[in-house]
């Protein structure tokens, strides 16, 4: 599939306003932070929220009729999410407001309900087989939460100081598993065997089929939508920086980096960007079947 | 399960790639209700544009016993056409009395998930009307009564010079659709996903050449 910037900054950024707000959640419920931090956390979490939504608009070809993709709820995971999804930015705003915990709890029910929305919109394609899995949904969750955390230690150092080293050992581990995972992820993904062949596109039993047209000479919808058109070397390059991003990089300066919060501030740089990566990657590495119709152009 | 289903059967037997079916779709969902159906840069270097239909070629086998077979590709009106749940807005729908998959152009906010959902690569975004858009079967064609009866067909299949494209409903056991899949051997595209498309294929048969 060719990645689309609209949506890999929309699944990025509410990922880690996501994780962003169940860490501060599940503190507030714990712990009783200072009240200030739980303010600075959840505006943070709802600008992250209005930029992944404002990113959202550009992926579609008629902005103006967005309001519409709220009506097929029942069948739509993409409907889903554009219901879940403001319904979220409310109640973060309300929790923040009037820190209220039966608000916040609706809020991290609504959280996750998101995150299996915008996994779903993914993994409910049984043919795009790297998708069509359960670790789509685990991924989300997991690098959201790794980055909402990473997110979590400079606002502490700003606002909850004496809990911004816990949060960075919470981080290492959460960052570590979310690692872990995608490597699993990676390795799955290398396994597949595509279902769909040459021969059951086109209902031809030979073992030996080659494509000399595909009707036009020049580009179509069909060869830039579902192709990255980048060459092999830079999906390499792209998959070993965003595993050298999401975890080593950020972990070397929250574990050893001195603790100042620039340090900090950089770590989650450093993972943000490797998460744009790793969301890149995910399109690029799946293979639609429809690209079986279209392997020669001549 | 629709009482009615209306699709397109395709002889890959007699097809010649000639490509009249690409341009007489072409031609007349460029304009009319459906269109436009717009081109980009259409005589210049990088020409590009949305068509409902192609005519593809493959080589199949090994030289020297190769044969080149002719593919017409279009929307396949799947019975359980997985482009049409993932819709957000309901502009994709199958019509409920006979079967055709269609795109409600108002409604179509270009959100390219039905594209990514079909896993034939039968629906294209214009990119100038910036809706998705796909075969009718020439919807606005075969139910015209201003047409003479033999005209009530989409243009693909008017246009055909080998007769290789039949229309018809493929729940009617005696339609010509249903007797050609029956006793030709017609079969249905990547079976494996089970979207049951509507549209099916005559495969190339033997012709013994008697001297």
């Amino acid at each position: 599939m060719r990645p689309a910037w609209s949506v890999i900054l929309l699944t990025t950024l509410i990922g880690a306003a996501q994780g962003l707000f169940l860490i501060v959640f599940a503190l507030d419920v714990l712990r009783s932070p200072p009240r200030d931090f739980v303010v600075l956390s959840c505006g943070i979490s709802l600008a992250l929220l209005v930029a992944g939504l404002a990113a959202s608009f550009f992926h579609l070809g008629h902005p103006e009729r967005a309001w519409r993709a709220v009506a097929m709820w029942r069948t739509s995971w993409l409907s889903r999410e554009v219901i879940v999804l403001p319904a979220f930015m409310a109640m973060v705003l309300v929790y923040a407001a009037s820190e209220s915990r039966v608000a916040g709890a609706i809020a991290a029910v609504l959280c996750l309900a998101l995150f299996v929305c915008t996994a779903m919109i993914y993994a409910c394609l049984k043919f795009l087989q790297e998708w069509h899995t359960p670790l789509t949904f685990v991924n989300f969750v997991l690098l959201g939460v790794a980055s909402g955390l990473t997110l979590a230690v400079p606002l502490a150092v700003l606002r909850y100081p004496q809990f911004a080293g816990p949060l960075a050992l919470a981080a290492f581990g959460a960052g570590a598993l979310a690692w872990i995972v995608r490597v699993a992820t990676l390795i799955r993904n290398a396994r597949l065997r595509p279902k769909s062949t040459i021969q059951s596109a086109i209902g031809i039993a030979q073992p030996k089929i080659a494509q000399k047209a595909q009707g036009f000479m020049g580009g179509s919808f069909n060869t830039r939508e579902f192709f990255h058109g980048k060459p092999k070397p830079v999906l390499g390059a792209v998959r070993w920086l965003f595993l050298a991003l999401i975890f080593p990089a950020p972990a070397w300066l929250l574990g050893w980096g001195g603790g100042s919060l620039e340090v900090f501030l950089a770590a989650f740089a450093l993972q943000f960007a490797g998460l744009l990566a790793e969301r890149w990657y995910f399109f690029a590495e799946a293979r639609h079947p429809q690209n079986l119709y279209y392997q020669s152009m001549a | 399960m629709t009482k009615k289903q209306l699709a397109l059967v395709i002889d890959l037997n007699v097809c010649v790639g000639c490509h009249a079916c690409v341009t007489s779709c072409k031609e007349w969902n460029n304009g009319g209700e459906a269109g436009p159906l717009t081109d980009q840069n259409p005589y210049g270097k990088d020409p590009s544009g949305a068509f409902f239909n192609r005519v593809q070629t493959f080589e199949v086998g090994a030289f020297p016993d190769t044969e080149t077979v002719h593919f017409p590709k279009s929307c396949l009106h799947c019975e359980d056409p997985p482009c049409v749940p993932v819709c957000p807005t309901g502009a994709s729908y199958k019509r409920a009395e006979d079967g055709i998959v269609l795109v409600d152009y108002d409604k179509c906010i270009g959100c390219k998930y039905c594209a990514w959902a079909c896993p034939y690569g039968a629906r294209e975004m214009d990119q100038q009307e910036k809706v998705m858009t796909k075969c009718t079967l020439c919807v606005d064609r075969i139910y015209d009564e201003l047409l003479p009866p033999q005209d009530r067909q989409p243009a693909c299949v008017m246009a055909c010079p080998t007769n290789a494209r039949l229309f018809g409903d493929v729940h009617d056991p005696e339609s010509v659709v249903s007797k050609a899949i029956r006793e030709r051997g017609g079969y249905a595209l990547m079976p494996e996903w089970e979207t049951q498309p509507a549209n099916q294929y005559l495969p190339r048969r033997k012709t013994e050449s008697k001297a």
